[in-house]
This record gives C-alpha cells, sequence and structure tokens, in this order.
C-alpha cells in the first residue's frame, strides 16, 4: 500500500497536515498507516550511499564485542542487565543489518528501527566515553533516526514537531506575535514589583540577545518574567528578538535535518539582524545543543560556530554570579541538601560541567554530587524526545529507575535541573515513582535568594 | 614449501599488511566529512589535535579511564593479550636472526624465557577472554562465530609457534604451519576488523577531535576519559 494519509514520507509544511494529525488522537490512524507503509529502499539505499561515510562505517566494522558498553547504558541497567539492551546489539540489530541488507528491508524492520531507536536509546551518547574504539552509539541511533524519518518511520508526536518547527519555527504553535505579546504582558505583570522592568524587544547591539524554548511562552511564561528579572538585577544590557527566539529542536531527535536548518537559521538570522555580543540561551539541554552546538552544520557554517557567540544559561549565571552581577544573600542560600543534574546535552556534548559546580558553590551549603556525574552522568530518562512520545511511555518509565536511585543515594529531596527534559523526566519520576523530592530551574531559585540594589527596589506606598 | 611461505609468500603478506594498513588509514581519513560528522576539523585543528591526542593516550594506558577502571580484569587480560601480541614477533631472537640473514639489520631482542612468558600469557590471556565471550551474556548475545575466527587467527601463530621451539612434533612441520598462520594473521589485519591495529587510533582521534573541537574541549580542560 502507498503512503498513507497521515503517516507517509511527506513531511509537514502546512498547517492542513499539522491540524489533520494533531486530529487524529494518541496517533491511532498514524500507527495503524504505519503497519501499510512501503519502505522505498532504492531511496534508502541513496541516502546510505551518500550519507554514510567512514566514521560510521569504521564504528560498525571494527566493533570488538566486548560488551564494555552495556553497563554504560542505563536502559541496560533500568532493565536488569538485560541482554538485548547492550547499545552494540541494539545498533548491530538496526543500523548494521540495514547496512548490510542495503535498504532491503521491510516494513516490519523499519518499525523495530524504530521502536529501538527511541525506547532503547535517547541518543544520551554515554557509550562513546566508555567504549575503547570511541564508538558512539548514540550519533549512530541519531542517524538511524534521520533515515527512519525519510521514509516516514517517526513517533506521531516527532512528526508533529518537526512540523511545528516546519511552519512556526518553534516547537509549539507559537507565533512571533504570540512571542512579543507574551513578552509585553509579562514585562506588565511583574512591572509593579520591579519598576523599570522590561522585556526590551528587537533591540540592536545589546550586550545580550536571549532565545528561549517554546514551552517558556506557552506554558510557563513566568519563566520569561524571572528570566528578565534577574538581567534586571544584573543590570545587563539585553534583548529578545522578534523572530528566530527559538531554541528548541524536536526536529534533531526526529533526524528532520531539513527542519533543523530552517530552525536554526532563524535564530542565526536573528543574531545577524541585531548584531548582539553574545546569545544567551534559556534553561535547556538539547535546545543549546541544537542551536550552539550542532546548528553551525546543519546551517553549512564552516566554523561549526554560531554568527554570534553563544553561551548556555549556567554560564551566564556562573559569569553573572563570578563578577559579582548578582549577589547571593548568605542567609538565603540553600540550606538543605541539594543535587544537581548535569544534563547529557551540555555536559557531555558541551563540557558546561565546571560551571554547573561554580553555580552551586555560590548557592547551596550542602551540595552532593551525584554518582557517577558531569560527563560520565546518566540520561535523566527523557532525553531524546523520549518524554513527549506516548507510545513508548512505558519504556521511558522503566529508564527513569536509574536516575531515581541516583538521586535517592545522595539524600538530597532537591534537584537543580537546568533543562527542560530532565526537569520533566524528574516531574514524571516523583508522580510515578513518589520518592518525595522537589526539583526547580536555576531561575526561581536564584530569585528567592538575590540581594536586590535598594534603586531596583519597588517604592514603598 | 618452506622456500614458498618465507619467500613469496612472506612478501603478499608483508605487502598486504603494510599498503593495507595505510590503505585502511586513507581511507578513513578521507571519509570524514565536516559536515556530516557535525565537526569543524580544519578551522580548529590545534584543539582537535589535542583532543585526539588525549583521547588516544588515556585509552592506551591500563586503568588510564574509567571504563578500563571499572572493568579491572578484562583490562588486564587485553592489555596482557595485546601487549604480547605486538611484542613477541618484532622482538624474538629467532625472527630478529632471520632478519640479519635477510635484510642485514636486526632489532634489540628479548630473552628467551621473556619470550616464552609472553607467548604463554597471549595464549592464556586469548582462553580467557574467549571464556568471558561465553560466561557473560552481555557478551555472549553480541559475539558471532567470526569474532572466535579473529582470536583463533591472532593465537594462531603464538601456539604453533611454541609447539616448534619446543620440537614437540616434527620441527620443520610446526616451523612451516608457524610461518603460514604468522602471514594468514599479518593478510588478515587490514582486511578484518583487526583493522583496528590502526583504526583505534583513527577512531580515537576522531571522537577525541569531536569532543575537542565541539563537544567543549574549546571552553574547558577536555573531557575526563
Amino acid at each position: 500500500m502507498p503512503d498513507g494519509k497521515l503517516c507517509n514520507k511527506k513531511t509537514i509544511d502546512t498547517l492542513e497536515q499539522l491540524h489533520a494529525l494533531l486530529a487524529d488522537k494518541s496517533g491511532k490512524q498514524y500507527y495503524e498507516e504505519m503497519n501499510h507503509l512501503d519502505v522505498d529502499d532504492k531511496a534508502l539505499g541513496a541516502i546510505l550511499q551518500k550519507t554514510l561515510k567512514s566514521r560510521l562505517k569504521t564504528w560498525l566494522g571494527i566493533c570488538s564485542h566486548c560488551g564494555l558498553c552495556a553497563e554504560s547504558c542505563f536502559y541496560y541497567l533500568a532493565n536488569d542487565r538485560d541482554p538485548t539492551q547492550v547499545p552494540s546489539y541494539k545498533i548491530q540489530q538496526t543500523l548494521g543489518e540495514l547496512i548490510r541488507r542495503k535498504g532491503k528491508v521491510d516494513n516490519a524492520f523499519m518499525q523495530m528501527c524504530m521502536d529501538t531507536a527511541y525506547s532503547k536509546c535517547t541518543c544520551c551518547t554515554r557509550c562513546g566515553v566508555y567504549c575503547p574504539f570511541g564508538i558512539d552509539t548514540g550519533i549512530m541511533f541519531s542517524y538511524l533516526r534521520g533515515l527512519l524519518f525519510s521514509q516516514g518511520f517517526t513517533p506521531w508526536e516527532m512528526k508533529i514537531g518537526t512540523g511545528m518547527h516546519r511552519i512556526y519555527r518553534a516547537q509549539m504553535d507559537v507565533t512571533s506575535d504570540d512571542w512579543v505579546e507574551t513578552c509585553g504582558w509579562m514585562a506588565e505583570e511583574y512591572e509593579e514589583d520591579w519598576p523599570g522592568l522590561k522585556i526590551p524587544i528587537d533591540v540592536e547591539n545589546a550586550d545580550i540577545m536571549y532565545t528561549v524554548n517554546a514551552r517558556e511562552p506557552k506554558h510557563y511564561p513566568e519563566d520569561l518574567a524571572e528570566a528578565a528579572i534577574l538581567f534586571h538585577i544584573a543590570g545587563e544590557n539585553w534583548t529578545v528578538p522578534s523572530e528566530g527566539w527559538e531554541e528548541t529542536s524536536l526536529a534533531m531527535f526526529a533526524g528532520d535535518w531539513a527542519a533543523c536548518k530552517l530552525q536554526v537559521e532563524s535564530v542565526y538570522a536573528a543574531m545577524e539582524r541585531l548584531k548582539p555580543k553574545r546569545m544567551v540561551v534559556t534553561e535547556c539541554g538539547h535546545a543549546y545543543r541544537a542551536t550552539v552546538i550542532e546548528g553551525p552544520y546543519w546551517a553549512g557554517i564552516k566554523t561549526g560556530q554560531p554568527p554570534a557567540p553563544s553561551i548556555h544559561y549556567v554560564e551566564w549565571v556562573a559569569e553573572a554570579l563570578r563578577t559579582g552581577k548578582l549577589k547571593i544573600d548568605p542567609a538565603k542560600k540553600i540550606k538543605e541538601p541539594v543535587t544537581y543534574q548535569d544534563s547529557c546535552n551540555y555536559v557531555r556534548n558541551a563540557g558546561l560541567g565546571d560551571v554547573a559546580r561554580e553555580i552551586m558553590s555560590f548557592i547551596a551549603e550542602d551540595f552532593r554530587e551525584m554518582t557517577p556525574c558531569r560527563e560520565h552522568n546518566f540520561c535523566c530518562g527523557g532525553g531524546g524526545g523520549l518524554n513527549g512520545i506516548g507510545r513508548y511511555r512505558q519504556q521511558r518509565n522503566v529508564g527513569l529507575k536509574i536516575k531515581r536511585d541516583q538521586i535517592l543515594a545522595t539524600g538530597a529531596k532537591l534537584v537543580v535541573s537546568p533543562c527542560h527534559n530532565c526537569w520533566d523526566a524528574i516531574r514524571d519520576m516523583e508522580e510515578i515513582y513518589k520518592i518525595g523530592i522537589r526539583w526547580s530551574f536555576l531561575k526561581p531559585l536564584l530569585l528567592g535568594m538575590v540581594e536586590v540594589p535598594e534603586h531596583l527596589k519597588p517604592i514603598e506606598q | 614449501m618452506y622456500e614458498f611461505v618465507t619467500g613469496p609468500l612472506a612478501w603478499i603478506a608483508f605487502l598486504t599488511f603494510f599498503f593495507g594498513l595505510i590503505a585502511r588509514a586513507v581511507w578513513y581519513v578521507k571519509g570524514l566529512n565536516w559536515q556530516l560528522d557535525r565537526v569543524a576539523y580544519r578551522p580548529h585543528m590545534r584543539y582537535g589535535l589535542k583532543g585526539a591526542a588525549r583521547s588516544i593516550f588515556y585509552w592506551l594506558f591500563p586503568y588510564g579511564t574509567r571504563s578500563w577502571r571499572q572493568n579491572p580484569m578484562f583490562t588486564f587480560l587485553v592489555f596482557v593479550f595485546h601487549i604480547g601480541l605486538l611484542l613477541t614477533p618484532v622482538f624474538l631472537l629467532g625472527h630478529n636472526i632471520l632478519l640479519k640473514t635477510k635484510w642485514g639489520f636486526s632489532l634489540p631482542t628479548l630473552s628467551e624465557t621473556t619470550a616464552d612468558v609472553l607467548t604463554i600469557a597471549v595464549i592464556v590471556s586469548a582462553l580467557f577472554l574467549v571464556l568471558r565471550r561465553i560466561a557473560l551474556t552481555e557478551v555472549r548475545i553480541i559475539t558471532s562465530a567470526y569474532d572466535y575466527l579473529l582470536v583463533a587467527i591472532a593465537v594462531a601463530p603464538f601456539v604453533t609457534g611454541l609447539l616448534a621451539r619446543y620440537q614437540v612434533a616434527d620441527y620443520q612441520f610446526w616451523l612451516i604451519v608457524h610461518i603460514l598462520c604468522g602471514e594468514i594473521f599479518l593478510i588478515a589485519i587490514p582486511l578484518t576488523k583487526l583493522s583496528h591495529f590502526v583504526l583505534f587510533f583513527m577512531s580515537r582521534a576522531q571522537l577525541g577531535m569531536d569532543y575537542g573541537i565541539k563537544r567543549g574541549g574549546m571552553k574547558g580542560k577536555g573531557l575526563a576519559w
């Protein structure tokens, strides 16, 4: 049977397509149609020919099947050491086999690949750190997701996500007007408490261009207000772009590389237009990775650098604390035991382990590291888009056990988590396993403990 | 037969080994693609080389990385196995006498006892590595007949070498078998996944460059392998 109405090889580029997908509750029809989707083996073979180069071929070719990757994988550990969860096994059964068959595979094989690539790997890239040959299975699964996407084998929510990026240049249906309006609304809402508070839009040559995750204007606008207040207290000369404000990339999780390019180019265009000295990305792991770390490559920038120097929010916070732009009231430091969740997307993919510790040294009296931590930290359990995929909820919930146990072992009841995905995963973990913990982004914590300069305090009536 | 295995066949084996490995390395580097790999190799070569050097260095030492430390027994076996595999044939007295008579030069040599110990160490560690493959479910599931064949190819010259040296039976026969096994080993290195002889370094260097250039190396002190 040819392509289905909802599940097919076409990308989502119109509102009509997008609404049809959204109307299909939980992707029922979508997944039903997927059962009949043909595999275009010629096209698949052609992509392999064009994109499978020496790095991946070597990884698949020289793996000596030593099994050291097994214990590096949180899925393997969370599933009682199920040998079918060994990274080497998972990739050889899927991408390895696909290549051996030169793309001549059937529907069932592709669905098995999709299920494996999404529900047995969050592309956390931890295994690459434990392989003597440096074989990074997470990168290979991301590549496999791209191949699957090209053939229409993508989880329903991911397909919607790519459509959102293609249509709105945001992972959710937030238009530029919505965004600008939210900025205005938030500034107004908090102006009384913070005289002079502004969310400056499209100011050229600012020191900082601040960009966000679309969830913030859509569901958590206070996050935007908190960012504004902290910039205000720190005395930063900052702005947000009216367009190109969204950093996330569900397209990256889905392997829709063309949409990845469209998305990051919208942010880069804002940089070119506003010429900020730097860009600061909100507390989101994959957003930072997509736009700052991987984005330049999608956009074809040979230096691998975005048009303006770009830092993650934790880098800005560490700098603001270090330079005294933000001062912590010692009496308001976190007194209880507190731990910190390193997001894979910026600890293993951008090396932001030290700045996080620097922040914790300023704000916490009893900071407790998870074991392992930093570059060796385990995925929260919800990375790689997994939090948002209904089809794999059960597998996701099992995977959360590793992070749960890591947190419990610290004895801390509060987890600082400057990443939307980790934050969600830890929230869901509490809902499922009820271990009595709280979790927080940095912004609300900082707001509760920064010293406010006299001239910024509201005038007493 | 002896003339054949030490003459034309030896030439074929050595040429396949050297040129095969060079071809592997060249093919690897030529196949790197900054945009597909998403690593800006050229513009940040200094950071890249630093990352590559770190990535190789730590892994070349037993217990030099977290992964090695977490698997102490395996690490011990792997290093004993590889050290024996590399040192014994190159510095063996018998091989160097042959080298001297054929090409007029020789390398420093190991004492016969050291060579024996290394040879036995290769055989014993290989045996334990094979047992590990069978015993551990996470290793067994990814092991294929090909993996056993490669261990056999690597260990055969050592077993036959010992048999020839101690002349347990017909010396001439075991000598020829030993030379043949050695030649099969040499030929197999570039043609099979034993090509990790060189591709270990290439692959480690690549991931090291990835970490050195893109994944934090330009900001911090580099990944703690």
